[in-house]
């Protein structure tokens, strides 16, 4: 084993780990929380739609086409003073959850946005005949229809979380892929890589096998 | 209901239009429409696809709003109503649907309970039990744990109509409620909507294609073409003596009209007792007159008896004949028509 992987300071490898979970569950939950309703309210002022209003829709649509064109790598630098001011740093996994975020929560706006519009209108129809008011509508027909979607896009947008983490170790966020820019690339440990890859890529099967599990255990059709 | 509404038709459209779009591409669903239910009647509306009829029954419960004329329920104005008396009013007029639109993600007893539980003000075990005894009334009291996906189409639609009726309605609105279900099925459906009109005195209005289905249990019937009702009668009324060619169209009466025939071209249309009398041989006896049959139908109209013969009578007194079938009871139509 330690003859294998002699630069491997497996200490090391932990907090990394661990720096690498942190910054991808604080991200995923705001991103969740921030893109949910970004993702409803994207869904709901579109034309046709119950609370139809075009210019919301528009400016809405206009600002999460901006941040979804910004590359990520350059989203992490122009993000620096916005998450000082935020956060009080840059650095570390505080430092990274901000333009992780971002990043993700307007990506993860608009798949939520096709997860509702894939619900059954006829489901809101019937909804609307029985007299729900709107707000009835969304939650109690239009949110828990499109569950297995909004499943989908959670873990979508984890897998999407989990590359980005690794690039945000480049502006000095920690975590696994700070090791393997660190060491592995810029050192020559190919041993170190290939050891924070492979973490990479479990903690990506986890992922995805949940998420799978879950979308199929709510799909009901 | 008040003494003051006893002559009120329950659901009355006054000169009703729907146009959707605006100038040049503005296209009217529905035209200067004006039609009034009683209260406890099967009120049915036929035409074919396009001819504006879910357009029709959406705005009675005003899914749809209408561009010109009032819809009145009950004397009530629903385009003056505010959102929230529109809510309550809705939920007082259950809708079936023709793809039924239950909500995949809830158990048959979760939708069934969905409208109770957007009413507010109910307890749980109260909801619960009262969607258990909807679910019994339309003989799916086994089913409450599944999911619609885990159903046939028939029982999805009675899930559908025990949902309708969870908030106790007084209309009920079948959009094209047996349109996806299989003849018997759809049998089936409709003798359980003309059992609920009995028991419960539940009004409804239905929209359709089939004239099976107005055949079946509707007492009164409107034929809708190109957004405009271009009939409207009692159903025994409309059925042997249609007037309008998409009338005849939707009956697949119109086999008569093909080829030149020799003679007198009549139709003669009778109902009730005179359906079992021997008339015909007889007539034509006494009056000697030939008959040549080329077409007919005698059925039951919600289990009344009627009968339609369309023949040509050469030789002999045809016009004396005519007059017979007349005081006999028959109606005689001269001509194709």
């Amino acid at each position: 084993m330690s003859a294998l992987f002699t630069h491997v300071d497996w200490g090391d490898i932990l907090t990394a780990s661990i720096a690498t979970l942190l910054m991808l569950l604080g991200s995923l939950s705001l991103t969740v929380i921030l893109g949910l309703p970004l993702g409803v309210a994207l869904f709901l002022t579109a034309k046709g739609e119950l609370l139809e209003q075009p210019w919301t829709h528009r400016i809405l649509s206009f600002v999460v086409n901006v941040l979804r064109s910004v590359p990520f790598i350059i989203l992490l630098i122009v993000m620096i003073p916005v998450t000082v001011a935020l956060v009080g740093t840059s650095l570390g996994v505080e430092g990274a959850i901000p333009p992780l975020v971002v990043g993700a929560a307007p990506f993860f706006a608009r798949l939520v946005e096709s997860a509702l519009r894939a619900v059954d209108k006829g489901a809101v129809e019937a909804a609307k005949s029985m007299g729900a008011s709107p707000s009835q509508i969304i939650l109690r027909a239009l949110l828990p229809e499109a569950t297995p979607g909004l499943i989908a896009a959670t873990t979508v947008t984890a897998v999407a979380l989990v590359s980005y983490t690794a690039m945000a170790g480049v502006v000095g966020a920690g975590g696994l892929g700070d090791l393997a820019v660190r060491f592995g690339y810029q050192r020559f440990q190919t041993d170190v890589m290939v050891v924070t890859v492979v973490l990479l890529l479990i903690l990506v099967q986890i992922l995805q096998t949940v998420g799978d599990r879950l979308t199929l255990r709510f799909n009901r059709r | 209901m008040g003494p003051a509404l006893v002559d009120r038709p329950l659901i009355e459209l006054i000169d009703v239009s729907k146009t959707y779009g605006a100038g040049a591409s503005a296209t009217a669903a529905v035209r200067g429409v004006s039609l009034s239910v009683q209260s406890g009647e099967i009120f049915g509306v036929i035409g074919e696809s396009g001819a504006g009829k879910s357009t029709l029954i959406r705005l009675i419960n005003l899914l749809e709003r209408p561009t010109a004329g009032r819809v009145l329920i009950e004397g009530e104005d629903l385009c003056s109503l505010t959102a929230d008396a529109l809510r309550a009013r809705r939920r007082r007029m259950g809708m079936i649907f023709q793809h039924f639109n239950l909500l995949a993600s809830k158990t048959v007893l979760e939708n069934v309970a969905f409208p109770l539980r957007l009413e507010g003000g109910l307890s749980n075990p109260g909801i619960l039990e009262r969607a258990r005894t909807l679910l019994d009334r339309v003989g799916l009291g086994g089913h409450a744990k599944k999911y619609p996906a885990q159903l046939s189409g028939g029982q999805k639609q009675r899930v559908g109509l025990a949902r309708a009726l969870a908030c106790g309605p007084a209309v009920l609105l079948c959009d094209e409620a047996t349109s996806a279900l299989d003849p018997q099925t759809s049998a089936q459906m409709l003798d359980l909507l003309s059992a609920l009109n009995r028991e419960l005195g539940l009004t409804i209005v239905l929209i359709t294609h089939e004239m099976e289905v107005v055949r079946r249990i509707c007492d009164r019937v409107a034929v809708l073409e190109a957004g405009q009702i271009v009939e409207m009668g009692e159903v025994v009324e409309v059925f042997l003596d249609p007037r309008r060619p998409i009338t005849r169209r939707l009956l697949r009466d119109d086999q008569a009209e093909a080829g030149p025939v020799e003679g007198r071209l009549v139709r003669l249309i009778y109902r009730g007792e005179a359906t079992r009398a021997p008339l015909l041989g007889r007539i034509a006896r006494e009056t000697g007159v030939d008959y040549s049959l080329l077409a007919g139908r005698i059925s039951t109209i919600k289990g009344e008896p009627y009968g339609q013969l369309t023949l040509t009578l050469t030789g002999g007194d045809v016009d004396a004949a005519l007059a017979r079938f007349a005081e006999a009871g028959v109606r005689v139509r001269e001509g194709a028509s």
